[in-house]
């Protein structure tokens, strides 16, 4: 409800004008059965030709009318509902986006996905339909029950007492099934998810014909939300009939006292009628209501869904202004920096400390000893879980999110590549890069010759997920993408790992050309990182040993042993 | 955009996807009748009552309270037809929804990889998610007023005929107007509907890949950038659901417009017979109950209209997922297919030809022959092809020519099933599925003991890292394997590929992100157990495959040398070439 108001504050305007003119076009639908009241009173009863069609033409120009209102009033509605789940939208997608790293793992991305998707469109619904008829519906209800009044106080009692009465009733379904319906928005996730993974992992399914587990597996979930759908549904069918019951009822009960009191002359046969037909239209609108009650409790659960995602702090916050880097300072320090992933998880990093003044260094180590968590907390992925962690003299969390981004240029182990063009990929690294900038960076990734025989340069398409491209080239186009940022610390992730070895080697080389002030290259292999000015060797979370190559050859058991494995393999050096 | 024909053929499907539901459709039908035939006489009795209601001293009160208690106890039926059509029908619509996710499902299983390779994964998401929700909702306010409208509009006319002729023409003579009304809004919406839903999708897209891939947006700063593309697509999705939801909600004012003409005119009309004007005829009671049925005639044509609206978007999204789900499925197993039982490993492959894109030719001539137990390794640079001809080999892409033999049988000729059942396979692209560490590695064998599976762990280096995690090997890993490392996974990767203990193996990049140490290691492992076993290897580092039986080099889709790695060195061409970069 809170986040509507929120959300809505934009188009208060539009939003305060629909209803109100969706309420002009009710107080004239109000207004047509004293009109029918005269006709029949007036014109029949003086037997009065010329009044009768004068009263048909005032029901016509009415109705003109009220199309008037009510175009506008939808028009209205239909903009603040679409401008609100658009606003919506885009301001999730933001607050998602400054989600930290450790967030991201934690919320998911399919649960994300379905908030975005879904969620919004169940928002949007509800507002429009709220715009639109929750304003009119009461106020025809209310209205009607007034009008009754005047036209006679003891049996105008009768919708007044039953109108309470059935609000009861329908806020009762209302808190009942909305919970159900948060529910159904959440095995809706699980679906999601489902899908999704059978998407990104069809070839390993059908690779081990699980094909049937999986559909199994899916159609498990995919009860599961039948279920809670169904029932939140039988429930919402009961809403009409009971309406329909109640006001009935009333009715009846409205015709006897009239009956009664016509009997004793009180009442005209004219005004009866009016009365029925006041009591006629708030069925009509009660069972309107009725039907927007279901759409306003999905609304709502999925209002709740989002508020929950927006709800989340962004748990890493950043100066808005923030140190100046000391470019005299050593451009990397680690104090007694710790680091695990979970409450519960095992250290992933134990008590480093070190500095890099500049140059290139080496981190190296067993798959799982630390290295990416290492390189993850220099551009501030995620936090220490305690010491610091320093960038020319600072610690991280003293610079502005901008100033870290222009330090730091990384290479993830994962080269993730967006659809779009090969430049727009590139300017990822730097907006306003030149084109020339681009293909330098691509020369130094070793990326230029073949990205030339594919004959579009720069405008080469990269399809979703880069999958026209092969793991190695799209491995080099990932380095590109950081090196033509220019920042003064440049990491690089085992991002030679899908490129042959000749590959690697000149790219190093060209590399070592670009003039960052420190370059961080972590790998696996004692032969990518045996040039480097210092080499960290880490085991198990720990840094366990620090030099050059030949140092390490004596010094580290560790460092010795991943060498000699590749000189009995085949001596890649 | 197929704006017109969509719909028909559209119908016609939905119709068929309601079969299995006929009975409770036909129970619900005769539910909303009662109901909604009750509806109609209840007010006419309403009118009866009035018609005794004259003045002062002139109720028939008995009169009175006999029709009021008749009308009481048809209230009771028609709220309970009311309440067991909305029951059934919501039943078969939830029903509905399930067959069409779990078809869409079942399909993805079956569907090519051409096509799930070409068509945006957020896209298809969007389809069974999205597209399967804003159906049901329209189907279920299909049922729900569809049916009822229907049988007030016949009733109310029958009764308006049976009161007085002359009002009930003017309604018939009204009618078209509403019906057109409805008709012309029905016809814009549906063309915004469509081109609504296929923006969400691309929009879904556009979300999928930005969100599933937020880390790498991160690391370069890029969340200013992405927000922009996604204000770009969310701005175009606002303005053409601006457009839908405008036109569609037309037709309610717009009928209802047309309604209160014909009120109007019934008002007259109706009057006009009280008056005795056409000779007279009707009571003022009745004209109030001519009024009432005015009001119920129009109701149904305004709720018909807006189902309508609602419809078309229900039909526009029915029908992208029809798309998926009638898309041509993968070639199914022709009947004489061979069940293989476990194979012997001798793998030929005899002048395959495959492309992706068919107008350019990518492999030709492809020839390569691996016996029982042989290990053979495909090198070349990046993009030459070395993957493409596993795609072929697990018949994830079908050879456009040529033949692949398994055992001396083409494999065309074999069940997929079996064939990939004979095949492990460990890819670049490490993929886990939300699940337990166990329940990931038991994936390719789910009959393994807990024994075997940590003894297969502890050979392949895995067990160690999974015994750190906070519950060992029930750790549900989360969405992509969590926030295991790249070689972490991959070591996951190696283990289940390993318990499922096939007799040919497929190692494309598969350490590509495991240091060398354990890589050695793993290899050691791998080793005892690809004895005896056929290999495909595929890999850039040289290394790993120095001591295969028979190496094929790879160069723009053609092998263009073959031989042991001594021989290709003595032989001095492109394999001697690249061996000797290696190390320059």
């Amino acid at each position: 409800m809170k986040l509507m108001v929120t959300y809505l504050k934009k188009y208060r305007l539009i939003s305060v004008l629909a209803p109100l003119f969706k309420m002009a076009e009710a107080f004239l639908e109000l207004l047509v059965p004293l009109v029918v009241r005269d006709i029949i009173d007036v014109g029949i009863g003086n037997r009065d030709a010329s009044f009768v069609v004068r009263c048909t033409v005032q029901l016509a120009v009415m109705a003109l009318l009220g199309l008037a209102f009510s175009l506008t009033a939808q028009y209205f509605s239909a903009r603040a509902a679409v401008g609100f789940s658009a606003d919506l939208r885009a301001q999730m997608f933001r607050h998602v986006s400054s989600f930290s790293y450790a967030k991201i793992d934690k919320m998911g991305a399919s649960a994300l996905l379905t908030r975005l998707t879904s969620d919004t469109e169940l928002a949007q619904n509800g507002v429009n339909l709220t715009l639109r008829l929750l304003l009119r519906s009461p106020f025809v209800v209310f209205g009607a029950v007034i009008m009754s009044f005047t036209v006679d106080v003891k049996s105008a009692l009768i919708p007044a007492a039953a109108v309470p009465v059935l609000g009861a009733v329908i806020a009762g379904v209302m808190l009942f099934t909305m919970p159900l319906y948060k529910k159904v928005q959440t095995k809706l996730d699980a679906v999601l998810g489902h899908v999704r993974e059978a998407l990104s992992g069809v070839r390993v399914i059908r690779a081990f014909s699980k094909e049937q587990a999986h559909t199994a597996a899916f159609a498990e979930k995919n009860d599961a939300l039948f279920s809670v759908s169904f029932f939140a549904g039988r429930i919402s069918s009961l809403l009409n009939p009971v309406t329909y019951i109640l006001i009935n009822i009333a009715t009846i009960v409205l015709i006897w006292t009239g009956a009664l009191r016509v009997q004793s002359g009180i009442l005209t046969q004219g005004a009866v009628v009016a009365l029925y037909n006041y009591m006629a239209q708030i069925l009509v609108e009660l069972i309107k209501l009725v039907n927007l009650a279901v759409t306003i409790s999905r609304a709502l659960a999925g209002a709740k869904r989002i508020e929950s995602v927006l709800a989340e702090e962004t748990d890493m916050a950043f100066p808005e202004v923030g140190a100046q880097p000391d470019f005299s300072a050593p451009a990397v320090e680690f104090v007694h920096a710790d680091l695990k992933y979970g409450e519960n998880a095992d250290l992933s990093l134990r008590d480093i400390s070190f500095a890099a003044a500049g140059g290139s260094l080496g981190v190296i180590g067993a798959t799982g000893s630390g290295k990416s968590s290492l390189v993850d907390l220099i551009p501030r992925f995620y936090d220490v879980t305690s010491g610091e962690v320093k960038l020319f003299g600072h610690n991280v969390k003293e610079y502005s999110a901008d100033m870290l981004q222009r330090l730091v240029a990384v290479v993830p182990q994962k080269a993730v590549l967006f659809s779009g063009t090969l430049r727009d990929n590139l300017r990822w690294g730097n907006e306003n890069a030149s084109d020339e900038e681009m293909l330098r960076a691509l020369q130094t990734a070793q990326a230029f010759s073949f990205v030339n025989e594919k004959g579009e340069g720069l405008d080469l398409p990269i399809e979703q997920g880069g999958r026209n491209l092969s793991g190695g080239q799209k491995q080099r186009i990932a380095v590109a993408r950081a090196l033509v940022k220019n920042a003064p610390i440049l990491i690089l992730d085992d991002s030679g790992s899908a490129l042959d070895a000749a590959t690697e080697k000149a790219m190093r080389a060209a590399l070592g050309e670009v003039g960052a002030k420190l370059v961080v290259t972590v790998s696996q292999r004692t032969g990518s990182v045996a040039g480097c000015d210092d080499i960290l060797v880490l085991e198990d979370g720990a840094l366990t040993a620090r030099g050059r190559h030949e140092a390490l050859l004596s010094r580290s058991p560790a460092y010795a042993f991943i060498y000699r494995c590749e000189e009995g393999g085949d001596g890649v050096v | 955009m197929s704006d017109k024909k969509a719909p028909r053929g559209t119908v016609k499907k939905l119709l068929r996807a309601l079969r299995p539901y006929r009975g409770r459709l036909l129970f619900s039908l005769l539910c909303s009748a009662v109901n909604a035939g009750l509806s109609l006489y209840i007010p006419l009795l309403f009118g009866r009552c009035i018609d005794l209601i004259v003045g002062p001293h002139n109720v028939d009160t008995q009169g009175v309270k006999n029709k009021l208690m008749l009308s009481g106890a048809l209230i009771l039926i028609s709220a309970l037809g009311a309440y067991l059509a909305a029951a059934e029908n919501n039943r078969v619509t939830q029903s509905v929804i399930r067959d069409l996710r779990n078809g869409a499902f079942r399909k993805i299983q079956i569907l090519p990889l051409s096509y799930l390779d070409s068509h945006p994964s957020g896209d298809t998401l969007s389809r069974v998610v999205n597209d399967v929700d804003r159906f049901a909702d329209g189907l279920l306010l299909g049922f729900t007023q569809f049916f009822s409208g229907v049988i007030t509009i016949v009733g109310t006319l029958a009764l308006l005929f049976s009161l007085s002729w002359q009002v009930a023409l003017t309604v018939v003579l009204l009618t078209p107007l509403s019906l057109v009304t409805a008709h012309l809004i029905a016809h814009r919406s549906f063309r915004y509907f469509q081109r609504q839903a296929s923006i969400r999708g691309s929009l879904t897209a556009l979300t999928e890949e930005t969100v599933g891939n937020l880390k790498t947006v991160k690391a370069f700063g890029q969340e200013e950038n992405a927000g922009r593309r996604f204000d770009e697509v969310n701005g175009e999705l606002k303005s053409a659901s601006l457009k839908a939801i405008f036109i569609s909600s037309i037709s309610n004012p717009g009928t209802r417009f047309v309604n209160a003409l014909v009120y109007a005119g019934v008002a007259i009309t109706g009057a006009f017979s009280v008056l005795g004007v056409f000779g007279g005829g009707l009571t003022v009671g009745l004209l109030v109950s001519a009024l009432g049925f005015a009001n119920q005639y129009t109701k149904p044509f305004n709720e018909i209209s807006s189902v309508f609206a609602e419809m078309q978007n229900a039909l526009t999204c029915f029908s992208r997922v029809r798309e998926l789900t009638d898309a041509p499925a993968e070639q199914p197993d022709p009947p004489e297919a061979a069940e293989i039982g476990r194979a012997e490993g001798n793998v030929e492959l005899h002048d395959v030809a495959f492309s992706y894109d068919k107008s350019r030719e990518f492999i030709k001539g492809f020839n390569l022959s691996v016996r029982e137990g042989q290990k053979a390794a495909i090198v070349g640079t990046t993009g030459c092809g070395k993957t493409t001809v596993i795609n072929l080999l697990m018949r994830f892409y079908e050879i456009d020519g040529g033949r692949i033999l398994l055992d001396g049988t083409d494999i065309r000729d074999i069940t997929k099933k079996s064939l990939r059942g004979n095949v492990g396979m460990v890819l670049q692209d490490t993929w886990l599925k939300n699940a337990s560490v166990r329940e990931n590695l038991l994936e390719g064998r789910p009959d393994a003991s807990d024994e075997e599976m940590i003894a297969t762990a502890k050979r392949t280096h895995a067990h160690s890292f999974i015994k750190r995690l906070p519950q060992g090997y029930d750790t549900v890993l989360g969405e992509d394997g969590g926030s295991l490392s790249q070689g972490q996974k991959q070591l996951l990767c190696i283990t289940r590929a390993m318990l499922a203990d096939p007799n040919i193996l497929i190692l494309d990049e598969a350490t590509s992100s495991i240091d060398l140490a354990t890589e050695i290691k793993v290899q050691k492992a791998f080793d005892e157990l690809t004895a005896g076993r056929t290999c495909f290897i595929v890999a850039h580092r040289l290394s790993t495959v120095m001591h295969c039986d028979v190496i094929a080099v790879m160069d723009g889709g053609k092998i263009v040398e073959k031989g042991t790695h001594e021989a290709l060195l003595a032989q001095g061409g492109y394999y001697a070439k690249l061996w000797a970069s290696r190390s320059c």
